[in-house]
């Protein structure tokens, strides 16, 4: 996926509204409707279950970013792997990479999740050496299978960036890698891998933002995560719109303070002449 | 266990649940085409708006925009669902006629339609800026109408620039249509849990429905670059 299409499908930093132009008439008139908008959503619908459900969403929302963290770190490790061979591995290593990057983004998150939960969690048990190793109690819980979902189609998007990235670097410094006298390793830790990562940093917000978006259907195989407990409140209190404009209006918050935190961290590192 | 794989369980008539998939696929495939349709409709209208919409317009989309890439498919699609339903039934209860049972294919690509419509926003306007200025220019010079600068020159020259944004929205839309299994849609994701939950062959199902998939985005991926290869073929090629 190119760099403008997940520009597209996900809030960037370049569309946090700018401070100093920001308040113009028609605005504060927008502003103002806005507000009455939602004083009457806060007066008119039904918020007293609210306080009951606080610390479960808490540690929904923990869940949720949990979740993912883990998956974005993981599947960055393995998108780095999956990209180097596709751009210099042997065919039979190039191959398998360039299948797996194909079938994952082919199909749906949702599908593998399933997959992978209702599949595999079925086969598991036929099997009496994992019943008894130390893995089990695990492999009986979700929680792994939505890792394990999430890590792999992170590093199946980030591997095709990361592709890219790694075929992108100049030649140039390369052989200049080469001439001083480098070895392979040596030329690929100081080298190739910092400069490949250096322009696949930009991707980066946009994929995060998109992993945060499927976190979510993680819910479907029964992990509390804050969509989860959300659906909870909406069977126990028979309520459609008050509980998924809260799940909205977390899910904003999330993304926002997230490509915050990303907008900080990429003006700390020199991105010129990337 | 006689055999390891039970195929006879993906045959197309009554015992098998082959038919039952393929159906499911159609239905995907339907509410992607629908959506995706409807996508473009929006976007190409909320792209012009960006760009050349008075302030209040301009502002309007970019919360649109905003939304839609901010928070999860899944919610705006449960929201979209019950809250679509339910104001057109409201809608037509003011107007005095009964409420009327939406079929889930026009929900689904209403759904994903707006979702859509937000994403294809963005890579239309994108792909509208990326067409040099002087040309629109020229075409205004020319006394030509808004509609007709649109229709002859803005449309056409943004083309090479938005499809391969586009083609990445189309298997989007595609893979997005498996989300209305959580809404209860029997699309090909939700037929293919039931019939693995009612035959436990679970490992059997979701590689066939997975094959579908796949097929669908390769097929896709062939077409688009033919599509691809024609829009470019009045650009020198660049190496």
């Amino acid at each position: 996926m190119s760099n403008e299409t997940t520009h597209a499908l996900a809030f960037s930093p370049d569309d946090l509204p700018q401070a100093e132009s920001f308040f113009k008439p028609h605005r504060i008139v927008l502003i103002a409707l806005f507000v009455g908008l939602v004083l009457g959503i806060a007066i008119f619908m039904r918020w007293d279950w609210l306080p009951r459900y606080m610390p479960r969403l808490g540690s929904g929302i923990l869940v949720s970013l949990a979740m993912l963290f883990s998956t974005s770190i993981l599947g960055f490790l393995l998108a780095i792997p999956l990209g180097l061979v596709q751009v210099t591995g042997p065919w039979f290593l190039k191959g398998p990479a360039r299948l797996f990057c194909t079938v994952i983004r082919g199909t749906p998150l949702l599908l593998q999740l399933w997959l992978l939960y209702y599949g595999l969690g079925s086969l598991f048990p036929q099997f009496p050496t994992i019943r008894q190793s130390f893995l089990w109690p695990y492999l009986r819980e979700a929680w792994p299978y939505g890792v394990a979902a999430l890590t792999i189609s992170f590093a199946a998007y980030e591997g095709e960036v990361m592709r890219g990235a790694f075929a992108g670097v100049p030649q140039g410094e390369l052989e200049a890698a080469r001439a001083y006298g480098m070895g392979r390793w040596t030329m690929f830790r100081r080298i190739w891998l910092p400069r490949a990562v250096h322009r696949a940093l930009p991707t980066l917000t946009g994929e995060t933002v998109l992993q945060l978006k499927s976190t979510p259907l993680v819910a479907t195989i029964t992990v509390i995560d804050v969509y989860a407990v959300i659906s909870k409140v909406r069977q126990e209190t028979f309520l459609t719109y008050e509980p998924l404009l809260l799940l909205a209006l977390i899910y904003l918050c999330l993304t926002g303070l997230l490509v915050l935190a990303f907008r900080y961290f990429e003006n700390r590192i020199p991105t010129r002449g990337a | 266990m006689d055999s390891f794989v039970n195929w006879s369980l993906l045959a197309l008539s009554a015992p098998g649940w082959g038919g039952l998939l393929l159906q499911g696929f159609l239905h995907s495939i339907e509410i992607a085409l629908g959506g995706y349709a409807l996508g473009l409709l929006l976007g190409i209208g909320g792209a012009f708006g960006k760009l050349y919409g008075g302030p209040v317009l301009r502002d309007l989309l970019e919360c649109y925009t905003t939304i839609v890439r901010a928070v999860p498919e899944l919610v705006l699609i449960l929201l979209l669902y019950y809250a679509g339903t339910d104001l057109l039934n409201q809608l037509l209860g003011l107007l005095g006629l009964g409420a009327v049972d939406i079929s889930g294919l026009m929900a689904g690509i209403f759904v994903i339609g707006v979702v859509q419509g937000a994403y294809s926003t963005e890579v239309l306007r994108g792909a509208i800026k990326a067409v040099p200025a002087g040309q629109i220019e020229a075409a205004r010079a020319y006394g030509m109408s808004p509609a007709k600068v649109l229709r002859r020159i803005t449309l056409p020259a943004m083309l090479p620039y938005a499809i391969p944004g586009l083609s990445n929205l189309w298997l989007i839309a595609t893979k997005d249509t498996a989300l209305l299994a959580v809404v209860g849609f029997a699309e090909l994701t939700l037929v293919t849990r039931q019939a693995a939950g009612a035959t436990k062959a679970y490992f059997l199902f979701f590689c066939a429905a997975g094959a579908l998939y796949l097929a669908l985005t390769l097929v896709s991926n062939l077409i688009i670059g033919f599509i691809e290869r024609h829009a470019r073929r009045c650009f020198v090629e660049q190496r």
